[in-house]
């Protein structure tokens, strides 16, 4: 059992330990999809969606399922999350059919998405109940909706920059990432 | 289809398709474990074993795979090998183990591995595969430890906590913080970028 406040999970898992910039979780779709602001954003969004139902499915096993076997953990969880995406993508094609074009490769890679599975683990390993995981996922989704987004504006921008040939690409990215999250850093403080 | 040396196939991984610095896999462990260089090769063993094992095994089943579950086959194979590995550290190296913490665990969704086994050892012989696994794993080992020698010499001034500049050296605790992982390497790859850069146009100027 985990007695912090539902505010307090909320917020750290938002800004001050943003899955992305101070965990390193979900650094794929991060630097993959994060060219355009619009792109980036029904990204973060989808996420959010997957990570609240990985929260649930989650904390199912762990109190009905996987009391006994807790060896089983991430074996059970991995198969929860490869189904759970496989679900999502069915249905973003059928409903939405312009984003799934759009989100290509990276729907189906949100399985190997270390954001999603590392939410499960988290979430275990702080023994939080069934209401700090919601809050818990949905913090963390809008974190990761936050990093996507401030880092496909800044690429945006920089788009037009004139940057040295050498730097263009992963190197600056990784770059400019360091800084957002020495930015983030500044949050540390408030908790 | 044979077009490559099983010798290729050894060398390839190591460091002209180095997975972290060439193909930008498995960034998550090689940045957030990295801030010593401890951590770094505990991480580099539990991720050598998973991946050689995967590998072995997958190569060795392939033909009994069928094509339509064969993602969700090999993530089960190495979720297998990931608990064992977990498990191994938990026995062997209790404090390593505390101090990567949910990192093991996050070996299962580490891309490179996934990636290896589906673009070389659902194709390969046993033997090859072996081969592949080794040479990409010992450069991913490569790769965490530059990250993990740099940021442990910068970050806190020592060496497998030997301490390497006298009392003097004012410790640049940004490198061992997450915004120190990203910055590294940036850096490291802007690097090679200058180094490939100098390769092509001396090359040119050869030519």
């Amino acid at each position: 059992m985990n007695d912090q406040t539902l505010f307090s999970i909320f917020f750290s898992a938002m800004v001050v330990n943003n899955f992305t910039l101070a965990l390193f979780l979900g650094l794929c779709p991060f630097m993959g999809v994060s060219a355009r602001v619009e792109t980036a954003l029904r990204m973060g969004l989808a996420n959010i969606f997957v990570l609240t139902l990985t929260s649930l499915a989650a904390w199912f096993l762990n109190t009905y399922v996987l009391e006994n076997a807790p060896y089983l953990r991430i074996i059970s969880f991995i198969i929860v999350v490869a189904s759970l995406v496989q679900i999502v993508e069915m249905v973003v094609k059928k409903i939405a059919p312009v984003l799934f074009r759009q989100l290509g490769i990276f729907l189906p890679l949100m399985t190997t998405n270390c954001a999603i599975f590392g939410l499960a683990i988290f979430q275990t390993n702080r023994g939080y109940d069934f209401m700090q995981g919601i809050v818990f996922a949905i913090g963390a989704g809008l974190g990761l909706t936050l990093a996507l987004v401030l880092m496909a504006s800044i690429r945006e921008t920089s788009e037009l920059s004139d940057i040295p040939a050498i730097a263009k690409g992963t190197g600056l990215t990784l770059i400019i990432a360091g800084s957002l999250s020495l930015a983030f850093m500044g949050f540390a403080g408030l908790l | 289809m044979r077009t490559t040396t099983p010798a290729e196939d050894f060398v390839r991984g190591i460091w002209k398709e180095n997975p972290v610095l060439i193909q930008m896999l498995g960034l998550c462990p090689a940045l957030a474990v990295t801030n010593t260089l401890k951590n770094a090769l505990a991480m580099s063993a539990a991720t050598f074993f998973v991946l050689t094992c995967s590998s072995v095994l997958i190569s060795s089943v392939k033909s009994l795979i069928p094509k339509e579950v064969r993602i969700s086959s090999y993530i089960l194979v190495i979720a297998t090998f990931v608990t064992l590995a977990d498990m191994l550290l938990q026995a062997y190296a209790p404090v390593q183990h505390k101090e990567l913490g949910a990192f093991i665990a996050l070996i299962v969704v580490n891309c490179m591995i996934l990636g290896r086994q589906e673009a070389f050892s659902s194709r390969n012989t046993v033997y090859r595969s072996l081969l592949d696994a080794i040479g990409v794993g010992i450069g991913f080992t490569i790769a965490l430890v530059m990250m993990g020698g740099f940021r442990e010499i910068l970050g806190i001034g020592t060496l497998f906590d030997i301490p390497l500049f006298g009392p003097n050296f004012e410790p640049w605790v940004v490198m061992v913080l997450p915004a120190g992982g990203f910055l590294m390497l940036g850096f490291i790859i802007l690097g090679l970028g200058v180094f490939e850069q100098r390769k092509k146009s001396r090359e040119a100027a050869a030519a």
